[in-house]
């Protein structure tokens, strides 16, 4: 049987099998998510403020900025605890949870960046998409384990 | 949505995508509804997870509305005041899901 990469423990912890290299990926990665979400260009940013009223602009731009500030604090609180367990074998339900927060939030920009549809099934390997989609797969594969340990 | 791959190869299945179409006029006696929409991008497994997460769904439940996003497009996943619809789109958002809300038809 495969060997899951997150596990949730009997004392309610959460195993973390990840290698050095996986470890040092998935900080980097923290790292870069902090610097997007604090910059000014914000380039493929729009999924992680999408519309709340589709055909109402001035409801929308309300609703936008009143929780506009509060997103984004989520999001880096998440980032936060990403980069200072990056190392960690053992995480709490919570700093699992804000893993998973940070993951998506990456696969999300990531996806919308290399214009991902349904039908997108990779990229060629000398396609200049191919690194990032790599990372994009790696990411899927370790928010899927994070799911599976915490509805488990 | 994306299938949650066994291994660590993603499977992506197409599925139509519908625009939003709101009504949002004002009618303070219809409640408002919350719809999330099928993207390509979120994980069938942790859109399921969400909803029983944000909603306390029973895990048939939040698969059916999951399920509904992914064939259908769409589903609406809460409904209630004004207030409560932008909380739980917002709780939504903060989950990284296209949600929006609009009035009842």
């Amino acid at each position: 049987m495969l060997k899951r990469t997150v596990r949730r423990t009997r004392d309610g912890s959460f195993q973390m099998r990840l290698t050095d290299d996986e470890r040092d990926l998935v900080a980097n990665l923290a790292s870069q998510l902090r610097e997007l979400l604090v910059s000014e260009e914000q380039d493929g940013l729009e999924r992680l403020y999408p519309p709340a009223y589709a055909n109402d602009e001035e409801r929308d731009a309300e609703y936008q900025s009143m929780v506009h500030d509060e997103l984004l604090e989520k999001r880096l609180a998440s980032v936060d605890v990403v980069e200072q367990t990056a190392t960690a074998t053992s995480l709490t339900e919570e700093e699992v949870t804000a893993w998973m927060g940070a993951i998506n939030d990456l696969r999300l920009v990531l996806g919308t960046r290399l214009d991902l549809s349904e039908e997108t099934n990779g990229f060629p390997l000398d396609d200049p998409r191919a690194p990032a989609y790599a990372v994009y797969q790696y990411l899927t594969h370790l928010l899927a384990e994070i799911v599976h340990a915490l509805s488990n | 949505m994306m299938r949650t791959p066994s291994m660590s190869v993603p499977t992506i299945s197409p599925v139509e995508v519908d625009k939003p179409t709101g009504d949002t006029e004002v009618t303070p006696d219809r409640p408002w509804v919350v719809i999330v929409w099928n993207d390509p991008i979120n994980l069938m497994d942790y859109v399921t997870f969400v909803f029983q997460k944000l909603f306390g769904y029973s895990l048939d439940k939040a698969t059916k509305l999951m399920l509904d996003v992914h064939q259908k497009g769409r589903a609406v996943v809460s409904n209630g005041t004004r207030e409560k619809a932008e909380l739980d789109v917002f709780r939504l958002h903060e989950h990284g899901l296209w949600a929006t809300m609009q009035h009842d038809k």
